[in-house]
């Protein structure tokens, strides 16, 4: 019914986070924190919350459309079918508490288990570039 | 069957990606995170009518299961078109640039 503005919301939140950090990484105080991440065999946060980024806004999207497709959301206010009777909306705001939270919850948990391995990389990465540099000496 | 096609979608999204992983030069990465997110979140969707229909799940009419397919084809079109639109905004190679520069 309104379980993908669960999903949507978080996006925001993440897109307006995003934006945050990259200016906050860019600002002339950490001006040369951003440019060491940029040339250190390190990917940057930003990149990583630009994953999280993409997974919920590209599957809040076409969850959207599956309601759109369903008659669940329409063009006029207001905007969500269930919205406009009582009884709808308190089972909508149900399937959104239930549905939606564990939808925008798995993605975090996937989002978190990608970059729980590409720190594990990255590790792997700088201890063999330590270790060559040791060998080489 | 919604959940399937966007899976099969998100797979072979995945697959064409690696094939030209590191370089991302067609954008396709957003197209594996955009059906990635879409079937995660539609599997959510799936756990929680399978717990409220048990088996009758994995049995649906053959109308439902049809028209299903019909959305999940046209969710598998609607993300191609918002790629397109982004490859064509981003225009990583320059050509749409170099096309409308062109005398």
């Amino acid at each position: 019914m309104g379980c993908f503005l669960v999903p949507t919301t978080e996006a925001v939140i993440v897109t307006i986070a995003e934006h945050v950090a990259e200016k906050k990484a860019l600002s002339s105080g950490n001006r040369e924190e951003a440019l060491k991440e940029v040339q250190a065999p390190k990917v940057p946060f930003t990149r990583k919350l630009s994953w999280l980024r993409n997974m919920l806004w590209g599957g809040s999207g076409l969850l959207a459309f599956e309601h759109v497709w369903h008659g669940e959301v329409v063009p006029w206010f207001p905007f969500l079918t269930a919205a406009s009777d009582p009884a709808d909306a308190a089972e909508m705001l149900h399937e959104m508490s239930t549905v939606g939270v564990t939808m925008a919850a798995l993605v975090t948990v996937v989002w978190l288990g990608m970059v729980a391995v590409s720190s594990a990389v990255e590790k792997k990465a700088a201890q063999q570039t330590a270790e060559e540099a040791e060998s080489k000496a | 069957m919604t959940l399937l096609t966007a899976v099969f979608a998100a797979v072979i999204s995945t697959v064409v990606w690696y094939r030209n992983a590191p370089g991302d030069e067609m954008k396709v990465s957003i197209l594996c995170f955009m059906y990635w997110g879409a079937s995660l979140m539609w599997l959510v969707d799936a756990i929680f009518e399978y717990a409220e229909l048990r088996e009758a799940y994995f049995t649906p009419e053959p109308a439902d299961m049809l028209n299903d397919f019909f959305l999940g084809i046209s969710v598998v079109a609607l993300g191609l078109v918002i790629w397109v639109v982004i490859l064509l905004v981003k225009d990583p190679k320059g050509a749409v640039k170099k096309v409308l520069l062109k005398k």
